[in-house]
């Protein structure tokens, strides 16, 4: 006799995480090397400023927002702070995640508790449904939105509700909802390379560049 | 003949007092309601001895070794002593062909009525591999089954396939489901079983017929909850204090064993309320992560001291293998890029207004 959610638990721990891991590292790696491969012309003027160091300045920057932008669009600057670090602290700082990441690659640091954790995810998640109120209630913003948009805020919103579900066995057998949980995030690492989720690894390429650019040319940025 | 439950208990000193509190405590982890307390007594003190055949194939005996452990007679073993044993290989005094006829006998005697239990899986890979007194397990699973009231298959072996099951399951381990379809069949999982859990279900049995299975065909009341509901080290797991090592400070100091690979979110059993030899403990108090042996293929579960969050497949070598793939493919993709790049500047015609003008 089987367990099907038992199976279903070894299927995601097993080859459904395997064929996400390869979907994910490969297409980050694709992605990344294939922007660097790309280059750029050598630039033959002479430096006037530090290019390096505005690179590595501009990538934690810009993550402040211009004078005014907040009170302009309070939804979209709070909201977004709001859930991505919800996000961070959810994952990287429980302790089943970081035993995770433990298992695959032999780092870990320490962890916090559940009620921090969850009051973490329950604020990540009012933000997704407040950042997706803000963008729909904009004629602009909503005419702007693709596919592409919404299955990213679905699959950012999923894994956080199946494992607040797993965790609390609000409802559904645990061993169903853990491997429910497990999936949802292996969906979100299949799409990971090939949607704008891939703006958590290439957000550091654009801004140094950005930066550098204009530290090369001695402006600020 | 043997003696019932009553002058049982008075030749093992056993008080009425303790028999009562016995049955208020079956009675209560059965899930009944309180006010059937007395029924449960005096079924268990007047019913009929049901004839039990027990049929033991691919195991350990640690199910018997469980439910009979013999360092003081408990009301448990009490019990059981209490229904007629008929047939038991590695408890009757019989052999051989004696303890055949003993079988055939009681299946003759009590046909329809008996009550089948059955420890160990059944192999199919050959007939040939567990075989006693020359029949095979399924023949003599299937025989005995075909007369008895209702089965119980006692520990994840009988319930599930158990260790023979595991992968690569060299016997064709099967669990008694699997070749018993016409009969009710009570699934007692574990590794063993608590002996209170298989004196509750023979007790449920004797007193309300079969007990509520849930969707493992295991009795709900008994397999209703997770360990880690249950878990005296929940408050550590819901702090976040997990012990990192077998004897480091957070396992000295009782911390949640999650890390060490822990199953008992995933596992239903009533180890942490329940607990062994006599409510001593259980193996997580007892420093050891849940293995949940209560589980269909738990020996197939990704490693016991794998934590559960962890993926159970080879994982290193499919990433080290991504990021090679991932690299080259997008070498590849720079490469095309450069190449439209240079065939575009190669095929770039240069035009000024009066071209774009000319009517084409
Ligand atoms: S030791 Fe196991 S069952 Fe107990 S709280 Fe920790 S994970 Fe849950």
């Amino acid at each position: 006799m089987n367990n099907p959610y038992f199976d279903l638990l070894m299927w995601a721990r097993g080859p459904a995480f395997n064929i996400a891991l390869f979907i994910f590292v490969a297409g980050i790696a694709l992605r990344v090397v294939e922007i660097v491969a790309l280059g750029r012309k050598r630039d033959l003027a002479p430096a006037k400023g530090n290019p390096v160091a505005q690179g590595l300045k501009t990538i934690f920057t810009r993550s402040v927002p211009r004078k005014g932008l907040v009170a302009y669009a309070p939804i979209t600057y709070i909201g977004g702070y709001i859930f991505h670090m919800g996000f961070f602290v959810a994952f990287f700082l429980f302790g089943p995640h970081i035993a995770f990441i433990d298992g695959l690659i032999g780092v870990s640091w320490p962890n916090l508790s559940r009620v921090i954790i969850e009051s973490a995810v329950a604020l990540s998640v009012l933000a997704l449904f407040a950042l997706l109120y803000a963008r729909m209630a904009d004629p602009v913003r909503r005419a702007l939105t693709t596919f592409d948009d919404c299955l990213v805020w679905l699959l950012s919103l999923l894994p956080m509700v199946t494992g607040y579900v797993a965790v609390n066995k609000l409802f559904g057998d645990p061993t169903l909802m853990l491997a429910l949980h497990i999936l949802s995030v292996e969906l979100l690492m299949i799409a990971f390379p090939f949607t704008k989720l891939m703006h958590a690894v290439t957000f550091v390429m654009a801004r140094y560049y950005n930066g550098a650019i204009q530290g090369r040319k001695g402006a600020q940025s | 003949m043997k003696p019932m439950l009553p002058e049982l208990m008075q030749t093992h000193g056993v008080s009425r007092r303790r028999f009562l509190k016995y049955c208020a405590t079956l009675t209560s982890l059965m899930a009944l309601p309180p006010a059937m307390m007395p029924r449960v007594a005096q079924a268990l003190e007047t019913a009929v001895r049901p004839s039990v055949i027990w049929l033991s194939f691919q195991e350990c005996t640690g199910c018997t070794e469980s439910i009979t452990r013999s360092h003081a007679p408990t009301i448990e073993d009490l019990i059981f002593n209490a229904v007629s044993l008929d047939y038991h290989h590695t408890l009757q005094a019989a052999s051989g062909h004696a303890a055949e006829a003993a079988r055939e006998q009681a299946m003759k005697d009590h046909h329809g009525k008996y009550l089948l239990v059955v420890d160990g899986s059944i192999p199919v890979g050959d007939p040939g591999y567990s075989c006693i007194a020359g029949i095979s397990n399924r023949d003599m699973l299937k025989e005995t089954a075909a007369g008895a009231a209702a089965v119980v298959a006692v520990g994840t072996c009988a319930a599930y396939g158990g260790i023979p099951h595991a992968d690569p399951n060299p016997t064709g381990a099967v669990a008694v489901s699997e070749i018993i379809k016409d009969k009710p069949i009570i699934n007692v999982p574990g590794c063993p079983p608590i002996p209170v859990v298989m004196t509750g279900v023979l007790s449920h049995f004797l007193t309300f017929g079969v007990p509520k299975l849930d969707d493992l065909g295991r009795p709900a009341a008994f397999y209703g909850e997770t360990i880690h509901d249950r878990c005296y080290r929940r408050p550590f797991y819901d702090k976040g204090l997990f012990a990192e090592g077998f004897d480091d400070e957070g396992a000295r100091a009782g911390w949640c064993l999650y890390k060490l690979g822990c199953k008992g979110p995933t596992t239903k059993s009533v180890c942490a309320t329940v607990k062994w030899n006599g409510g001593t403990s259980f193996p997580i108090e007892a420093g050891h992560p849940c293995l949940g042996c209560t589980e269909p293929d738990f020996w197939d579960n990704g490693g016991f001291y794998r934590p559960l969050s962890v993926p159970a497949g080879d994982f290193r070598k499919v990433g080290l293998a991504a990021v090679a793939a991932g690299a080259v493919a997008g070498i590849g993709g720079g490469m095309l890029a450069h190449r439209n790049r240079a065939k575009a500047a190669a095929e770039h015609e240069e035009v000024d207004a009066h071209d774009l003008e000319k009517p084409s």
